[in-house]
């Protein structure tokens, strides 16, 4: 599968994707950590995409999204935004609102699992692993 | 290089009732801007943020823009 369309496969199947620098053990970038911090703030189910290890990633990326930095932040396949965006709706209580609409609240009882998929290029699925 | 992505906001937001430019660090290349417009007025945050993008689509592209941080509101 081409690196495209397993990203768009990431961004439709998972519930609630973030796309940052770094993972969420060890984040790189400040704006990554925004936006991880506004999602845990919640309680969110969160998908860890890290874009540093192939350039390419985020190339495709932001040509599917139409949005040209990272962190982005999709949930059940629609962009809600970057750490800007994400961190506004996370103090409105908007982002609460969001993930009951898209996901019902059973999200609430999941404890903010947190994973990873890793989407370097080559074949074979997609890795997915929890984060510890 | 806070003028000149005021410069390129403004032309952008000719309406923009509040327009702002921060340079965060002293450093030169991490930005918080701020823009209230009419021309923001019922599009989501999404959309708005990528008016905003497209309008300092140049330094975001050439490196010019290491961070931006963006606060949008629609209304005059």
């Amino acid at each position: 599968m081409a690196l495209k369309e397993r990203i768009q496969e990431t961004i439709d199947s998972e519930d609630v994707v973030l796309f940052m620098k770094g993972t969420p053990e060890q984040v790189l970038c400040g704006n990554s950590a925004r936006a991880l911090d506004a999602l845990r703030a919640v309680g969110a189910p969160v998908t860890a995409v890290d874009v540093l290890p192939d350039p390419a990633i985020r190339q495709e990326l932001s040509a599917l999204s139409n949005w040209p930095t990272i962190p982005q932040v999709f949930v059940r396949g629609e962009l809600v935004g970057g750490a800007d965006i994400v961190q506004e709706l996370a103090e409105t209580g908007e982002l609460r609102e969001k993930l009951d609409h898209a996901l019902g609240d059973g999200w609430r009882h999941r404890g903010g699992e947190e994973r990873t998929v890793e989407l370097t290029e080559g074949s074979g699925p997609a890795t997915l692993r929890l984060v510890p | 290089m806070t003028i000149r992505l005021e410069e390129l906001l403004r032309a952008a937001f000719p309406d923009a009732t509040e327009l702002a430019v921060e340079d965060r660090t002293g450093g030169g290349d991490h930005f918080q801007v701020i823009v209230t417009s009419p021309r923001l007025s019922g599009l989501s945050l999404v959309d708005q943020h990528r008016l905003v993008y497209d309008a300092l689509a140049e330094p975001l592209a050439d490196g010019t823009i290491h961070e931006l941080r963006i606060k949008t509101r629609g209304g005059g």
